[in-house]
C-alpha cells in the first residue's frame, strides 16, 4: 500500500473530510483571521494614510501634592478650519483616572469606547477593584505599540492622570507609537515645547506643586497656547483628579491680553 | 445504586440531574494526601502533607507558585494540576504583561473556574481531575479559593481537601475565630494540626510537609524544608490537637453519600497506598 503512494496525484475531493479525522463542517471555508488592515485590498492594493483629519491639539499635565491637573482647550480642527469649537477633549475614566487626548479625534473616540467598555466590565465584576492609572497607562501602551508594529497606528497622543491606590498621584504620556513617560509634567503637541519648559522653570525642588500653583501655571499655559498656537481656541477645560473625587470643570475662557502684539518687531 | 448507564459521558446527565464523570473526578481529588489552607488579616498560608510513593523517589511538590502574589496547592492527577499550573502562570504574566499590576485573586480564580467548567460540558472532553487551594494576596487582602473539578469556585476562610480532609476540617471549623489575628508561624502550625488529624495509622514521627505562605509585602514563597522541618517542632510543642482521633465515625466521612465502594466505611490505608508503577493519580 505505502510503495503505491503517489505524492503527486491530485487529491480524490477537495474541501471534504479527510479518512479519520472530524469533518469540519463549514465546507473548508475557514475564515481567516486576518488583520483588518490586509482584509479590504483594492485592486492595485492598498494605500493607508497615517494622516490626521480631524484633530485635537495639545493637552497638558501637571501632577501637585494632592493630585493631577489635564488640561486641553475646547477645538477639535479639521486641518486649518476651526471645526468643532465646544468638545471636552479631557475625559473622566472612573473616579481614579482622567484621560486628556490629542491627535485625531476620530481614534481618540474609538479608544474611548474601549476604555468605557473595560470600565463596564470592571463594574461587572462587582468587587469593587477599580482600574488604576498605571495600569491604564500600561494598556495603552501595548495596544498602541501594538497598532503600531502592524502600521496602522491609532494617531492619537493621551495623557493619562489619576491617583494611585495608596493616594500617590500618577501621570504619564502615551503617544502613537507606545512610547510611555512618566513625569511631573507631561504635554503633547504644542504645549510640549511651549509649556512643558515653562512649567519646569517654576518647579520648586525636591517638593511638589501646590494645587494652587498647578492651576496658575495652567493657566499660564494655556493663554501662552492660545498666543502661539494657530490650532488653540480661547476655552479649554480642565480635569482635576484627588484623592477626594475626580471630575472636568470648565470651560474656563483664557485671559487674553494681546496689548503685547504692538511691541513686537519682527519675528 | 444503578448509575453505570449515565456515566460513560461528561455531557451525560442523570435522571436525578447528576453529572458522574464529573463527581468521579472529585473522587480523584479525594486519592491525593491532604492539602490545608487558611488566612488571616494580612496572610495566607497553604500546608500541604507530602508523602513519597517509595523510599526511593522523590517527594513530589503539592504547591506550586503561579506568580509573585498567587500560589497554589493541589490535590489529585499531578499531569493536569501541571497543566492549570502552566495556564494559570501564563494568564498572570498576560494580566502583568498588559496592566502592570497583579492579578485580582477573585478575578483570575473566576477565569480558572470558566476554563475548567468547559471541560464538564463538551463531548470530547474530561474534567479536570485536580483540586486546588489558591492562596493569595492582592488588593483585597488575604484569599484561600478552593476550586474543584466540577469547576465550582468557593472563597474560603480556612478549607482542606484530599484524603480525609474532613477531619482537617472540622480542626479548622473548631478554631476558626483564632486564625485571624495570628502571625504566620502559628497560622502554619494551625495547618500542621490540621493535617495532624487527616493521617489514618500512618506514624507521626515521618511526617513531611511542605508549607508556603504569602502575604503583605511578603511575596509567595514555598518554604525550604529546613523551615518545614521547624514548623513540624514548633507544631510538635502544641501537642495534639484537642479533638478524637482519625477512627471515630461522627462526621468523618469524606464522601457525602455512600462511597465508590457502596459501603460508607471510612477507607482502608492499603488502598491509598498505589505503588509508583500503577499510580496515575499524585499525592
Amino acid at each position: 500500500m505505502l510503495n503505491n503512494y503517489n505524492g503527486m496525484a491530485q487529491p480524490l475531493w477537495q474541501n471534504g473530510p479527510a479518512p479519520g479525522e472530524f469533518y469540519n463542517f463549514t465546507g473548508g471555508q475557514t475564515v481567516q483571521k486576518l488583520p483588518r488592515e490586509l482584509t479590504t485590498a483594492g485592486p492595485y492594493g492598498t494605500k493607508r494614510s497615517t494622516a490626521a483629519i480631524t484633530t485635537g491639539s495639545s493637552v497638558l499635565g501637571i501632577r501637585y501634592d494632592g493630585g493631577v491637573m489635564l488640561a486641553a482647550d475646547t477645538l477639535v480642527s479639521y486641518g486649518s478650519l476651526a471645526r468643532y469649537q465646544n468638545i471636552d477633549r479631557v475625559f473622566k475614566i472612573n473616579k481614579n483616572i482622567l484621560l486628556g487626548g490629542s491627535g485625531d479625534f476620530a481614534d481618540i473616540q474609538s479608544i474611548m469606547r474601549n476604555i468605557d467598555q473595560k470600565m463596564i466590565e470592571d463594574q461587572c465584576y462587582d468587587d469593587n477593584i477599580e482600574m488604576k492609572p498605571k495600569s491604564l497607562a500600561s494598556w495603552m501602551t501595548r495596544v498602541l505599540y501594538n497598532r503600531r508594529s502592524r502600521m496602522n497606528p491609532l494617531y492619537i497622543d493621551v495623557v493619562v492622570g489619576g491617583v494611585e491606590q495608596n493616594g500617590t498621584p500618577y501621570l504619564a504620556n502615551v503617544d502613537l507609537r507606545g512610547r510611555a513617560y512618566e513625569d511631573f509634567v507631561v504635554a503633547t503637541g504644542f504645549a510640549r515645547h511651549l509649556a512643558v519648559p515653562l512649567v519646569r522653570e517654576n518647579k520648586p525642588k525636591d517638593k511638589e506643586f501646590t494645587a494652587e500653583e498647578a492651576s496658575q501655571l495652567i493657566r499660564k499655559c494655556m493663554e501662552v497656547l492660545y498666543y502661539r498656537d494657530t490650532r488653540n481656541s480661547s476655552t479649554y477645560t480642565v480635569g482635576v483628579c484627588t484623592p477626594n473625587g475626580c471630575g472636568v470643570e470648565g470651560p474656563y475662557q483664557v485671559n487674553e491680553n494681546w496689548t503685547f502684539a504692538a511691541t513686537i518687531k519682527g519675528y | 445504586m444503578f448509575r453505570n448507564q449515565y456515566d460513560s459521558d461528561t455531557t451525560v446527565w442523570s435522571p436525578q440531574g447528576r453529572l458522574f464523570q464529573v463527581e468521579y473526578a472529585m473522587e480523584a481529588v479525594k486519592q491525593g494526601t491532604v492539602t490545608v489552607g487558611l488566612k488571616s488579616k494580612d496572610y495566607a498560608v497553604l500546608v500541604a502533607l507530602c508523602r513519597a510513593s517509595s523510599d526511593v523517589d522523590s517527594i513530589q511538590r503539592k504547591i506550586m507558585s503561579v506568580d509573585a502574589h498567587l500560589g497554589i496547592a493541589i490535590s489529585g492527577l499531578t499531569a493536569d494540576a501541571r497543566q492549570l499550573c502552566h495556564y494559570l502562570r501564563s494568564e498572570c504574566m498576560a494580566y502583568r504583561h498588559s496592566y502592570d499590576t497583579e492579578y485580582p485573586v477573585r478575578r483570575f480564580v473566576e477565569s480558572l473556574g470558566n476554563k475548567m467548567q468547559a471541560t464538564t460540558q463538551s463531548y470530547n472532553r474530561r474534567p479536570y481531575g485536580v483540586g486546588m487551594l489558591v492562596a493569595g494576596y492582592d488588593v483585597k487582602g488575604a484569599h484561600i479559593y478552593q476550586v474543584m473539578p466540577s469547576a465550582t469556585v468557593l472563597n474560603c476562610k480556612s478549607m482542606a481537601i484530599g484524603a480525609r480532609s474532613q477531619s482537617a476540617r472540622t480542626y479548622l471549623e473548631r478554631n476558626l475565630g483564632n486564625f485571624e489575628n495570628c502571625d504566620m508561624d502559628e497560622l502554619i502550625c494551625h495547618g500542621i494540626q490540621a493535617i495532624r488529624g487527616s493521617l489514618g495509622t500512618e506514624d507521626q514521627q515521618d511526617l513531611t510537609i511542605n508549607a508556603a505562605v504569602v502575604g503583605k509585602d511578603r511575596p509567595f514563597k514555598v518554604l525550604t524544608d529546613s523551615d518545614n522541618q521547624r514548623c513540624l517542632m514548633q507544631a510538635k510543642g502544641m501537642g495534639q490537637p484537642s479533638f478524637i482521633d482519625a477512627f471515630s465515625e461522627k462526621g468523618m466521612s469524606d464522601d457525602d453519600e455512600q462511597g465508590p465502594s457502596g459501603s460508607g466505611v471510612p477507607r482502608d490505608i492499603e488502598s491509598d497506598d498505589i505503588g509508583p508503577s500503577e499510580s496515575t493519580t499524585g499525592p
